[in-house]
């Protein structure tokens, strides 16, 4: 693979993209006609036809009717698009905006309204993506033709870089008063607890799949080892949380190693399929080694975590102080209550997500970070300057495990209970999608995006079972249009300094 | 650095001890024979040319030495100058660079667009900078001897970039620049590592004259200033007939001629190499000029 890069011709390659053929009617209807005899000849035994139970009895339906709306609405979206690359971008915009804001306009006079469109809020979706493909198609045009000035979201991505200065500390200090706001409830500070997990968690695979450029689908399985390691090794020995840590964040990253080293030498698309296996792998194997981790039972009874020996409990067993009695001791007068645990565990995951942030920001300035990024950008060029790919990711994957397995001894010593269900192939996709969706190697954007994604649950409630729909699609549509992630701005770890002194 | 006074010449004789020796190289695919055993030596302190038609098999022989590929067949030794000898063809890719330094350039140039042009230049000096951060722990720490080094690496960097004219886009993303600065970069970027043997494969390509002027002469000031090997492909015969000491030439992966310009300039094989197999003695002109046959 590696050598068939290596020699491309030095031609630069010849004005790609280009629209520059006349656009004929004839050949355009054309076109859309056989993408429509396609469509019809795909659809015709997939829509066409239905089995239906008439008690007992199945008998077959035709749905021509739906067929053919179906194969008609997919002949017009193909010539619309034909019609957009063909230079009628600004028209269809206009044509197909107008058309799609009329029909929510019509819905919301009239429910029922939507009826009169066929196929419903298909054809809606359709002109919507025929707008948007439009919209694409005409601003990316303007900012090419403007040379290398930058792209609308480019700009947005940097005014919120450069606010983040600012945002930063503001929203620090809002996540270190939170719990101690009047408002903060259990379930505030639950929450809070929740989307620091996948800062945490978002800041470590960052450094994989932003820095790096290594894109991991398998995360899911540090985090996991992560919690294992805390649990089996907290439980045995009779550990404490902070002596527990480190060894379970020192073993997720010798996992990581370990899984590195074979897989490490794919790249792109093999390197996430194998990665996405080890994931699953990795959860098989604690769902049947019962011994090691008690198989679909879980691990129950994990310690929690104490406040320098003293445990939060209502009623410590002899010669033992809680905390509420140290506290009432010291300080003042209080009961005790379960959010007093809460609070004390959101401290830790803040604490444990800023060092996770503070390692990142100094790493990517050192030469090992620089050299990750390189590795993202050109592999042949690093190794051409001398840099040893191989131990370079192993060290990405291995402290980007290691944080991993800190957020995963953290989510164990949280719930007292871990099992192989907690370690789905989805967690893996959400943290992915977090990193993705804020933008890689922003730090702030994986902020955002996990209050989005994760705080806003509320939000995406009311789809129900489309969540996953709803997610899926805006991960396709943010692939589309900007690759690189929404908040994605990159500033340079070092900058060239007019000469000091006397020339 | 002072210039010598000695001229360029009197010079490369007085320093002519052999760099890079290749012997029966042989690299095939599959079928086909991309280098069909090839010898040559290419001296220190000298720009040697490999020329030779498109699929000659030049950008192979760079793939070879520097770690690419391995050779089918062959023994690649590159002598140091304090007498330690290095087989390429036995050593990692990456080693070749950090170890034996040999450095390279890309026929399609290969930079860290998305990088800063300076950073582009830190990158390069990667392996001494792992080292002085003590593989990261000292860099975490914000120690001294970490930042000292990098302020050296920062200075060298100046330097180049003073060199090749791209001081005041230090700061711009490297993917930004116009093509000929791309390409100067990446000899900056190559010149970095601090390597005993650069390797620049068709760093002329789609510059326009002034800008090939420019490259001969920095080409020139590597050798003479820098006093490292240089080897060439170029397929402007401009350039190559102007600046090499010592010529090979390739064709269908096999040495057909090797000798200085002015050797190479009258020899009837590669005078028919570029021209394929007709038995015409006429060049077309515009072949006549690319190899400089006069009359
Ligand atoms: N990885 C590879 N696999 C198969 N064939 C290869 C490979 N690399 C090079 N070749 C073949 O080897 C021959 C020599 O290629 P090479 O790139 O070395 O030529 P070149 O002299 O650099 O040509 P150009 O002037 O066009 O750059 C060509 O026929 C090429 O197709
Ligand atoms: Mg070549």
């Amino acid at each position: 693979m590696a050598e068939a890069t290596v020699n491309t011709s030095a031609a630069p390659a010849a004005a790609t993209g280009a629209r520059a053929h006349e656009p004929s009617f004839v050949y355009l209807v054309k076109d859309a006609l056989a993408t429509g005899a396609i469509a019809l000849a795909l659809a015709f035994p997939l829509v066409g036809f239905r089995t239906v139970d008439r008690g007992s009895t199945t008998i077959i339906e035709t749905r021509f009717g739906q067929m053919f709306l179906g194969v008609a609405v997919i002949a017009l979206g193909r010539f619309a698009f034909s019609l957009i690359d063909a230079g009628y971008a600004r028209a269809i915009l206009a044509g197909s905006g107008v058309l799609s804001v009329a029909w929510l306009l019509l819905v919301a006079v009239d429910p029922g309204g939507a009826a009169i469109f066929p196929l419903g809020w298909m054809s809606w979706m359709l002109v919507v993506s025929v707008a948007l493909r439009a919209a694409y198609v005409s601003w990316g045009d303007r900012s090419e033709a403007r040379g290398d000035a930058v792209s609308p979201g480019d700009r947005v991505a940097a005014t919120v870089q450069r606010l983040a200065v600012f945002f930063g500390p503001v929203l620090l200090l809002f996540a270190i008063a939170m719990p101690l706001l009047p408002m903060a409830d259990q379930r505030w500070v639950d929450l809070g607890i929740l989307v620091l997990t996948y800062v945490m968690l978002g800041w470590g695979l960052n450094v994989v799949v932003g820095l790096a450029g290594l894109l991991d689908l398998g995360y899911v399985a540090f985090y996991a080892v992560g919690a294992y390691s805390y649990a089996i090794i907290a439980k045995t020995f009779g550990l404490n949380f902070w002596e527990a840590l480190p060894m379970a964040g020192g073993l997720a990253a010798m996992f990581g190693v370990l899984l590195g080293f074979p897989v490490l030498r794919l790249r792109g698309d093999y390197l996430a399929i194998v990665t996405l296996g080890f994931g699953e792998i990795v959860r098989v194997v604690l769902l049947n080694w019962n011994e090691l981790s008690n198989g679909p039972k879980g691990i129950g009874e994990i310690p929690r975590p104490s406040f320098f020996g003293m445990p939060f409990t209502p009623a410590p067993p002899q010669g033992v102080t809680s905390f509420h009695q140290w506290f009432s001791a010291h300080l003042w007068e209080i009961g005790f209550s379960p959010i007093q645990r809460a609070v004390y565990l959101y401290y830790i995951i803040l604490l444990l997500a800023l060092l996770t942030n503070i390692f990142t920001l100094r790493i990517r300035k050192l030469p090992i970070g620089r050299a990750w990024e390189a590795l993202r950008e050109d592999e042949i060029a690093c190794r051409a300057l001398g840099i040893n790919p191989t131990n370079t990711k192993l060290t990405a994957f291995a402290i980007g495990a290691m944080f991993g397995g800190f957020a995963g001894s953290f989510f164990a010593t949280r719930q007292g209970f871990i099992s192989p269900e907690s370690f789905n192939f989805i967690e893996s996709a959400i943290i992915l999608a977090i990193v993705v969706l804020g933008g890689m190697g922003s730090q702030i954007g994986v902020v955002i995006a996990s209050i989005v994604l994760i705080g806003g649950p509320e939000w995406f409630r009311d789809l129900e079972s489309y969540r996953m729909l709803a997610f899926g699609g805006l991960m396709v549509l943010i692939m589309i249009w900007r690759p690189q992630g929404l908040l994605a701005f990159r500033e340079p770890t070092i900058l060239l300094k007019p000469k000091a002194g006397p020339p | 650095m002072t210039a010598t006074a000695m001229t360029t010449t009197a010079m490369n004789a007085a320093a002519a001890l052999p760099l890079l020796q290749v012997d029966h190289l042989s690299m095939r695919f599959g079928g086909l024979v991309a280098v069909d055993d090839v010898s040559f030596t290419a001296m220190d302190r000298q720009i040697t040319g490999i020329i030779g038609p498109n699929g000659a098999g030049k950008t192979t022989v760079f793939n070879c030495l520097t770690g690419f590929y391995k050779p089918t067949v062959g023994r690649l030794a590159l002598s140091h100058s304090d007498g330690r000898e290095f087989l390429l063809e036995r050593m990692d890719g990456f080693r070749i660079t950090q170890h034996a330094h040999v450095a390279r350039t890309f026929q399609n140039i290969r930079l860290f667009p998305r990088m800063s042009v300076l950073e582009n230049l830190i990158v390069a000096q990667h392996n001494k900078l792992m080292r002085a951060s003590g593989y990261s722990v000292f860099g975490i720490l914000g120690l001294g001897v970490y930042r000292r080094a990098e302020q050296a690496a920062v200075e060298r960097a100046r330097y180049w970039l003073g060199r090749v004219g791209l001081t005041d886009r230090a700061n711009d993303e490297a993917g930004n620049l116009p093509y000929g600065a791309q390409r100067r970069l990446e000899i900056a970027r190559a010149m970095c590592t601090e390597p005993v043997l650069l390797c620049l494969d068709e760093p002329a390509a789609g510059l326009n004259a002034r800008e090939s002027e420019e490259l001969n002469e920095l080409l020139k000031f590597i050798r003479d200033e820098h006093k490292i090997g240089v080897l060439l492909i170029e397929h402007d015969m401009s350039v190559v007939m102007r600046i090499s000491d010592h010529i090979v030439v390739l064709d269908y992966g096999r040495k057909i001629a090797d000798g200085n310009p002015e050797k190479i300039r009258n020899d009837p094989t590669v005078i028919r190499a570029y021209l394929g197999e007709e038995e015409d003695e006429t060049l077309p002109p515009e072949v006549a000029r690319d190899l400089g046959v006069r009359g």
